[in-house]
């Protein structure tokens, strides 16, 4: 297989395109499984009752941003047989609907591509040092991290 | 002991008022914790920033390490919230 994708850019990125320069690099895998994470306009459990959030920053720790999602590329690569990982992650000034997170796994067969796909995505978001910070009618103010966040991750543990 | 490099980040730097300092801490602090509760005596931004221990993750050259770890040879400390990303 092609050696993994890591990228951590300031630069928009478009999913779709994404996702079709990743297939055009496994030919041979059965099954592809995607997630994309994109910027709320809302905080809150959903928009209807939620606080309108207008624009989001983004910050992380360069070089350690990197190495930790190589670790967790290489973490699935050993759980799950795949023929291909890109991870994309975003970085500074973002509009609501702006993708923040690209994470694509390919494999023979479906499983194991769902499931690392979403083993990545789980524990990116309780390692990889990224920071949230949203504007609202109140001013800017850091996300939290969540105990939920925790417990998925938890889930992947062994 | 020699010049570690000290990162802070999001909240963390915000209290702090840097980014980055280049500290040299004198004999007898061999732990993350040691650094955090020295680092803590130089401003009244430190003291803020590092009243909420248990709210500080900790990586040494670049990887998460508990706050009981030792420093060793490190040459960067990094302190932070808990992640938000994805």
């Amino acid at each position: 297989m092609l050696g993994p994708t890591v990228r951590v850019q300031r630069e928009p990125f478009d999913p779709g395109a994404e996702l079709n320069a990743f297939l055009s690099q496994t030919p041979h895998a059965g099954g592809i499984a995607v997630f994309v994470g994109q910027m709320r306009d809302f905080r809150g459990a959903d928009r209807a009752s939620g606080e309108p959030v207008s624009a989001m920053s983004l910050e992380h720790y360069p070089g350690m941003a990197e190495r930790e999602l190589s670790a967790l590329v290489a973490d699935a690569q050993s759980r799950w047989r795949l023929d291909g990982v890109c991870v994309i992650h975003r970085t500074g000034d973002l509009a609501p609907a702006d993708p923040i997170v690209f994470v694509a796994a390919a494999s023979a067969h479906r499983a194991d591509a769902l499931e690392a796909c979403a083993f990545l995505i789980d524990w990116l978001k309780t390692k990889a040092p990224f920071w949230k910070k949203e504007t609202t009618g109140a001013g800017p103010r850091w996300v939290e991290a969540t105990s939920a966040d925790d417990a998925r991750a938890a889930r992947w543990d062994k | 002991m020699s010049v570690i490099t000290v990162l802070y980040f999001a909240s963390v730097k915000e209290k702090v008022g840097v980014g980055q300092e280049q500290v040299s801490p004198p004999a007898g602090i061999s732990t993350v914790n040691d650094l955090m509760d020295w680092l803590a005596t130089r401003s009244d931004g430190h003291a803020k920033a590092f009243a909420s221990r248990a709210m500080i993750k900790t990586a040494v050259d670049q990887t998460h390490v508990p706050p009981s770890s030792p420093l060793g040879n490190a040459t960067e400390v990094a302190f932070f919230p808990p992640v938000t990303g994805g």
